[in-house]
């Protein structure tokens, strides 16, 4: 009996709507966590999978070897090397292609390199107007690597002792 | 001030022809200012709900996004208003019109304080409940001429929905006029002079609800907004429309929204009467704010309430909102309708003298 | 011509074009906005003629329920035109007689000789602020209270009868039905029970092959 008074007060007192709409109405008032992005930008981990570079020795010598490891292991297969010997008789790559429409930005290719030579950095704001850029060559990955190499070797300086 | 320019006229031109502009023009003064509100409601609402959610809403156009409604307007003004192959071509372009003429026609009764209204028609409430519901037309048929199957059933849902929370909305305002004695708004407003406790919305409190929540259903807000129904029938009535055609629904449905809190804050919350009637301090110290104020200040209250609700409440599966309709609200006014008899029998309180 | 005339004449045309448009228009929905807009149409002429009460509920009642539930039905309609004509010529004659008896019958009794002003004399123009509302309120209320009581318990008895032949209670194996105020009664405690236990260290469970080494 006292239980279906007390439910006919809260029924037709609209108790749970109003409970609902105190719960927006507080909301209304808390702090916006929007980050306006060009101008805010989140922080990015050190591990972050962005765009791919090609790092080189600190002789300028290029890291990769052609061992063709990130090829076999890339599982969308973006990736496209050729290599022939180079005049001092290493292996070199003559080719080394990435389709950034085909990569899934897993990182299976920096895992897989043996001597660092690629990986992902924490460039993510590119974009390509048209067909034939998205084709990323050896050159244009190296020079990635040259432009960034500061903040490549920082990342893996700091991430070094979880690997 | 449209008298003496309809003298004016008369003096060079033909009678009609001066009544004619004369009408025009006090038309335009009023859906002018209605459409600006309109426009920038749109933006109150994507900021209102954005903030409730903790996000920031349009803040790019102009300074905190100020100039998005504009944006809006220009991007729909310049799209392709696509016919569907299948469709009524005559029926699909008069859907729009059937649903923006009512909502811009009820603005001829509606005053917006002591003497400024476009016609002090005697029977207004009437008038409004009677234009209103023809806004359902505007549904029906775009939901039939676009030959499509998620507009239909969106019209469908609409027409039901529509009339059976008319009963509710017509039966909450019978009560009005058996306490205002009156069916002029003017007047009602002016029969709650003296102060908050004079107000209708006192004695009336439930069926202030049963007002607004059938206003909710009859703008086909959410939680009432099955209509459109996303999730379930794409958008509903308005599917296939594009451009402006769609722009137009949209400002109807908002002028109605705002049509309907402008009704309540008359008939319930003192129109546009001070709040502090009555009370010797603040009444003197506020009797500068102009009539216009007050109403606007309730106006806008209540169209954030429109908003807040949005923001908090699922939408109502159609046999629930059925149930809501006919076997809550009309048998809850229904009762009231005997209360407010009584009341008034007895003399009761300061509302029946 | 006044500017009263003028809307006068305005609104008497569309009335006629589209009452005679409702009954040619091939397709039902269209037929049935076509009423619609003659319901209008007519809610203008009376409330030219100072009847806005009558006008705004011709509005609100016809125009904004009826011709709704109307279109409601129409529009779900599948209707195959070529059979409904069928036959048309054979009961042309009959049809036409009958259609031809039933105007005789409306100029008997609503031909001009009943209507203008030399009969029923120039009517008074009421002031800005007469109450249409009560003049018609006064006299339903008073003199004519036993109508109005009884086409109020007919239209009832309307609602009861369409109610009773529509209610039907399927067995609960075929539908289930929801009970919306048990629903809405019902607790947390009806439903869930808190059980207390006592905190217990789990054991590593071993597995029947190891225990079998040892």
């Amino acid at each position: 009996m006292i239980r279906s008074i007390k439910h006919q007060i809260k029924t037709w007192g609209l108790t749970e709507l109003f409970k609902g709409l105190s719960v927006t109405g507080k909301y209304l008032f808390k702090k916006k966590i929007t980050v306006r992005y060009p101008e805010e930008k989140t922080p990015l981990s050190p591990r972050f999978r962005g765009h791919h570079a090609l790092r080189r020795y600190e002789n300028g010598e290029e890291r990769c070897i052609a061992c063709k490891l990130c090829e076999a292991v890339c599982p969308a297969n973006a990736i496209t090397i050729e290599s022939e010997e180079r005049e001092d008789g290493t292996r070199r790559t003559t080719q080394y292609d990435i389709d950034m429409f085909k990569c899934i930005y897993c990182g299976f290719c920096e895992e897989a390199c043996p001597v660092d030579a690629i990986v992902e950095t924490r460039v993510f704001e590119y974009e390509f107007q048209e067909r034939g850029p998205h084709i990323r060559t050896k050159e244009d990955l190296l020079a990635f690597g040259d432009k960034y190499e500061e903040q490549i070797a920082a990342d893996r300086a700091a991430d070094a002792k979880y690997r | 001030m449209f008298d003496s320019l309809q003298a004016f006229l008369s003096s060079f031109l033909y009678d009609w022809l001066a009544i004619l502009i004369t009408l025009v023009l006090q038309a335009v003064a009023v859906i002018l200012p209605i459409m600006l509100v309109v426009a920038w409601l749109t933006y109150a609402e994507r900021k209102v709900i954005g903030y409730m959610q903790v996000r920031m809403g349009p803040n790019r156009v102009g300074p905190i996004g100020l100039l998005q409604p504009i944006a809006d307007a220009l991007k729909l003004m310049t799209k392709e208003v696509i016919f569907p192959a299948q469709s009524n071509r005559y029926l699909f372009i008069l859907a729009p019109i059937l649903a923006i003429a009512p909502a811009v026609a009820v603005w001829a009764v509606i005053p917006f304080s002591e003497g400024v209204v476009v016609t002090d028609l005697n029977a207004g409430i009437l008038y409004v409940l009677a234009v209103s519901s023809i806004l359902v037309y505007g549904t029906v048929v775009a939901g039939w001429a676009s030959n499509s199957k998620y507009a239909f059933l969106g019209a469908l849902r609409g027409s039901a929905q529509k009339i059976s929370y008319e009963i509710a909305m017509g039966f909450a305002l019978v009560t009005v006029l058996m306490i205002a004695g009156s069916m002029n708004l003017t007047e009602i407003v002016n029969g709650q002079q003296g102060g908050v406790w004079n107000w209708y919305l006192l004695p009336l409190l439930p069926m202030f609800f049963v007002y607004f929540i059938s206003g909710l259903a009859e703008t086909n807000r959410t939680p009432f907004d099955v209509i459109e129904g996303e999730a379930e029938i794409v958008a509903g009535f308005h599917v296939d429309y594009s451009g402006m055609t769609f722009g137009v629904f949209m400002l109807a449905e908002y002028a109605m929204m705002i049509l309907i809190s402008f009704m309540t804050s008359i008939m319930f919350l003192g129109g546009w009467l001070s709040p502090f009637e009555g009370i010797p301090v603040l009444e003197s110290l506020f009797a500068w704010v102009p009539q216009l104020a007050w109403l606007s200040i309730k106006v806008a209250f209540l169209l954030f309430v429109f908003l807040w609700l949005r923001a908090t409440f699922p939408r109502y599966r159609y046999d629930q909102l059925m149930r809501l309709g006919w076997k809550v609200l009309i048998p809850l006014t229904i009762v009231w309708v005997f209360v407010v008899g009584a009341m008034k029998y007895f003399s009761f309180g300061p509302w029946f003298n | 011509m006044t500017f009263e005339q003028f809307i006068f004449y305005l609104l008497a045309a569309i009335a006629a074009v589209s009452g005679l448009m409702m009954i040619t228009v091939k397709n039902p929905v269209k037929a049935a906005l076509w009423l619609v807009l003659a319901f209008i149409s007519t809610a203008g002429v009376w409330i030219t003629a100072q009847a806005e009460f009558l006008g705004l509920v011709l509005i609100l009642v016809y125009v904004g329920a009826v011709m709704v539930l109307f279109l409601f039905v129409v529009m779900m309609l599948d209707i195959n035109m070529a059979v409904l004509k069928e036959g048309f010529t054979k009961y042309l004659p009959l049809g036409a007689m009958a259609a031809l008896a039933i105007f005789a019958l409306m100029y008997m009794v609503l031909g001009p000789e009943h209507f203008g002003l030399d009969v029923t004399g120039t009517p008074d123009v009421k002031a800005a602020d007469f109450s249409n509302t009560e003049a018609i309120a006064v006299p339903l209320y008073t003199v004519h209270v036993y109508a109005f009581v009884l086409a109020a318990v007919l239209l009832l008895v309307g609602i009861v009868a369409a109610i009773a032949l529509t209610l039907r209670r399927r067995p609960t194996t075929e539908v289930l039905y929801q009970n919306i105020d048990k629903q809405v009664k019902t607790l947390a405690a009806d439903r869930f029970r808190m059980v207390k236990m006592d905190a217990v260290k789990e054991q590593p469970i071993v597995e029947a092959g190891e225990e079998d080494k040892k």
